[in-house]
């Protein structure tokens, strides 16, 4: 397994995991301490925004002269609903208020995906494997090659134009993630009648948001109601787009790395804690593009404390940042620009079977015979 | 002229009844009409009952009494019956259970709840502190079985101590609205008299009333009570035929085990019905595995072991849904009906009441129940 590569993290040593497993715990157990009403302030606050974007935006619609800011405001409604609100509310960032309406158990979110689906896909499968290969669906979500680890196919080719069709059509290919197309149409694992049974549910929810969208808000606008179906798919556009480029900014630029399975096994906090800060990348912006990313713009504070309300990363990142200095740990961060930039290097590189962008980290001191990296999705 | 009236044209009525149609529901789709609307009417729901705060007044030093005005999904209540408020301090919504303590028959809509703050009680402060009339609370449908049977008894007997009055307080007002004419005695225990919350109306239904007899008894000395002390057998003399009636207590659970052991001695158990109200909350030391697990839906409970509260409901046999096991995914998020939990990775000790907790890294502390 040439791929993995020994760099400077296989020389921490279980003391130093330990170290900064601690430090990390003590800025989360100080948050967490300190958490209360200007957090729910702040999330009821950006909640009534939401809504008032919404409300704005589909009566907006109805208006030919101000359309155009119809569209703009039910984007910006469904980017808050879906990120700084849904994705946050249902890491149960703001559970402990124990308000059924901003609960991770109930909360729903304007997107064709179930919250049921999400939770697994990303809470679970996502946060805990976060980066490692065959256990982290989001690398490459069954559709792209990300990783020089995952075995070329030749449908890799098309890494680029399948990275633009996922940007386009992000939240169907979010909704149906949690079922794992690709081990039916690709890998024959699965088949369809399992498949149809598990797209039930998102079909349920799917069918919902198109109805509304595309027949019932069309339908109350009457004459115009190709203009606010028109409004209606530009702003699901929007949405798709911008979340889809976010989330792969936070994971993709190029010295963002990934793991094999072996890292997994006995895997201490501490070492958790590094391969989150490893396998994540943040982007700068002011304050606007930080509640517009759903502060995802902080992915390594993300991924460090998925459940901490968002909006507090931007007080910690340089404590975190401090942290990783301390520990001789890189901190990734770049503007908007450059890391989508690099992240796209990355996926052209990786269409052809000589890509060698993505690497695969062997961190830890203690494994001394690297386990062999499976190949993904290997039958 | 015709002998029906038209139904008289209410735009309110009308703008319930579009909100509550499918069309409206599909449109809000999938946050829901009420996520909307209660952005400038902080007290409509659909189908929650959440009230206005009308009222705040002040019986005692250490009470709040509380007007509040119910939604339209407040069905009412039965006299003795409680309902869980909630309430929001520092950002986090806690809920407790009160009794209203107004009659049933009350006309002006509203609910009376009357809470005493005591050293523990972080809420109740926070009722006597941080409520203002304007806001919004929120309450549960009326739950319990302590309640005036339907067909109300032919002779009563009402018993509490401290804010134990609030539910026999409802069953009294609602027999004397009633022009009830059985005997109603009612022995009411408090610190002091200047504690006693309900005081002067409970007199003067003593004095209007010839078939109410009030009996106070006072922890102090020289409060002037017509009883001595702490309850005791003694205090029934007042009470010759305290077995033929139907006996309604609530208060502390020191006085609350005497009535019982004593009604229990003389084979009427059947005839005391018992409202448990705690005081302050018992704090165990978390170091001490004490207590049971009770997995309320699949009615099963198990001694307490220390573990997670997730290792103890799977060695109970339960498959309750789970991710991460390490508090991260919060797939594990499960209610807790009672008790005090520790979280693992902070040493916390949760509140004792009704809160939604990652069972993966939640510990019992003392006996919990957990909604499973």
């Amino acid at each position: 397994m040439t791929a993995i590569q020994k760099n400077t993290f296989s020389t921490l040593t279980p003391a130093q995991f330990a170290a900064i497993g601690s430090d990390l715990d003590a800025i989360r157990n100080r948050v967490r301490a300190d958490l209360g009403e200007r957090d729910a302030t702040y999330i009821r606050t950006l909640v009534k925004r939401q809504r008032q974007f919404e409300v704005a935006g589909r009566a907006m619609m109805m208006i030919p002269p101000v359309w155009a800011a119809g569209v703009a405001a039910l984007s910006v409604s469904k980017i808050l609903d879906n990120m700084e609100i849904g994705h946050n509310v249902m890491h149960g960032q703001y559970d402990w208020m124990n308000d059924p309406a901003l609960h991770s158990k109930n909360f729903e979110w304007d997107s064709a995906d179930t919250s049921k689906n999400w939770k697994i896909t990303h809470n679970y499968e996502h946060h805990t494997y976060t980066n490692v290969l065959n256990k982290d669906h989001d690398i490459g979500y069954g559709l792209l090659r990300m990783s020089e680890d995952q075995k070329w196919e030749p449908r890799f080719l098309a890494n680029i134009p399948l990275t633009l069709l996922l940007h386009t059509f992000f939240q169907h290919f979010v909704a149906v993630q949690n079922l794992k197309l690709e081990d039916v149409t690709v890998y024959r694992t699965k088949t369809t009648a399992q498949l149809k049974e598990e797209f039930k549910p998102v079909w349920k929810k799917m069918r919902k948001q198109l109805a509304k969208d595309y027949l019932l808000f069309p339908a109350l606008a009457g004459p115009l109601a190709p203009m606010v179906f028109t409004g209606n798919l530009l702003a699901n556009l929007a949405r798709n787009v911008w979340a889809c480029a976010v989330i792969f900014n936070g994971h993709f630029p190029e010295d963002v790395e990934q793991f094999p399975e072996s890292v997994i096994e006995n895997e201490t906090r501490g070492q958790w804690y590094v391969r989150q800060l490893l396998g994540s990348a943040n982007f700068s912006g002011g304050r606007l593009m930080h509640i517009m990313s759903g502060n995802l713009s902080f992915q390594i504070e993300h991924h460090l404390f998925p459940d901490i309300p968002a909006h507090r990363y931007a007080e910690i990142a340089p404590e975190v940042r401090a942290i990783c200095e301390k520990h001789g740990l890189p901190y990734k961060t770049g503007s908007f620009a450059q890391q989508t930039l690099s992240t796209w290097k990355r996926i052209a590189k990786l269409s052809l079977p000589s890509g060698k962008s993505g690497k695969v980290s062997q961190r830890m001191a203690t494994v001394s015979t690297p386990a062999p990296v499976a190949m993904a999705m290997a039958a | 002229m015709s002998a029906t009236a038209p139904r008289p044209f209410s735009l309110r009525n009308s703008l319930h009844r579009a909100l509550r149609s499918r069309l409206a529901s599909t449109l809000a789709y999938p946050h829901g009409v009420d996520r909307y609307v209660e952005h400038f009417a902080p007290t409509f729901s659909l189908s929650e009952v959440r009230a206005e705060v009308v009222a705040v007044r002040h019986q005692t030093a250490d009470s709040v009494t509380l007007s509040l005005r119910p939604n339209g999904n407040w069905q009412g209540f039965r006299a003795g019956q409680y309902v869980r408020l909630t309430v929001e301090i520092d950002g986090v919504r806690r809920i407790r259970c009160y009794s209203p303590a107004n009659s049933v028959h009350a006309t002006d809509g509203l609910i009376e709840l009357t809470a005493k703050t005591h050293a523990g009680g972080f809420v109740s402060k926070h009722l006597k502190q941080g409520l203002r009339a304007g806001m919004t609370v929120g309450l549960s449908q009326a739950e319990g079985r302590f309640a005036l049977p339907d067909v109300r008894p032919a002779r009563v007997l009402l018993i509490s101590g401290g804010s134990g009055i609030t539910p026999v307080m409802s069953m009294l007002r609602t027999l004397i609205d009633e022009q009830y004419r059985g005997a109603i005695t009612f022995l009411h225990y408090s610190n002091a008299a200047k504690d006693q919350i309900y005081a002067a109306e409970l007199a003067e239904i003593a004095a209007r009333h010839p078939n109410v007899t009030v009996l106070r008894g006072y922890a102090e000395a020289q409060q002037g009570g017509e009883l001595e002390g702490l309850f005791c057998r003694a205090h029934l003399n007042a009470v010759p035929d305290f077995g033929e009636a139907e006996a309604f207590l609530c208060g502390p659970p020191g006085m609350m085990k005497a009535v019982q052991a004593l009604w229990a001695d003389e084979g009427l158990s059947a005839r005391l019905h018992v409202e448990h109200f705690s005081a302050a909350p018992v704090v165990v030391d978390s170091a001490n595995a004490d207590g049971d697990v009770q997995f309320a839906r699949s009615e099963r409970y198990a001694k307490n072991t220390g573990a997670t509260l997730l290792d103890q409901a799977e060695s109970a046999g339960l498959k309750p849904e789970s991710g991460c096991r390490m508090g991260i995914c919060h797939a594990c998020t499960c209610v807790k009906k009672a008790g005090r939990v520790r979280d693992t990775r902070t040493g916390e000790i949760s509140d004792a009441g009704e809160a939604e907790i990652q069972i993966c890294v939640s510990v019992p502390v003392g006996s919990v129940t957990l909604d499973l």
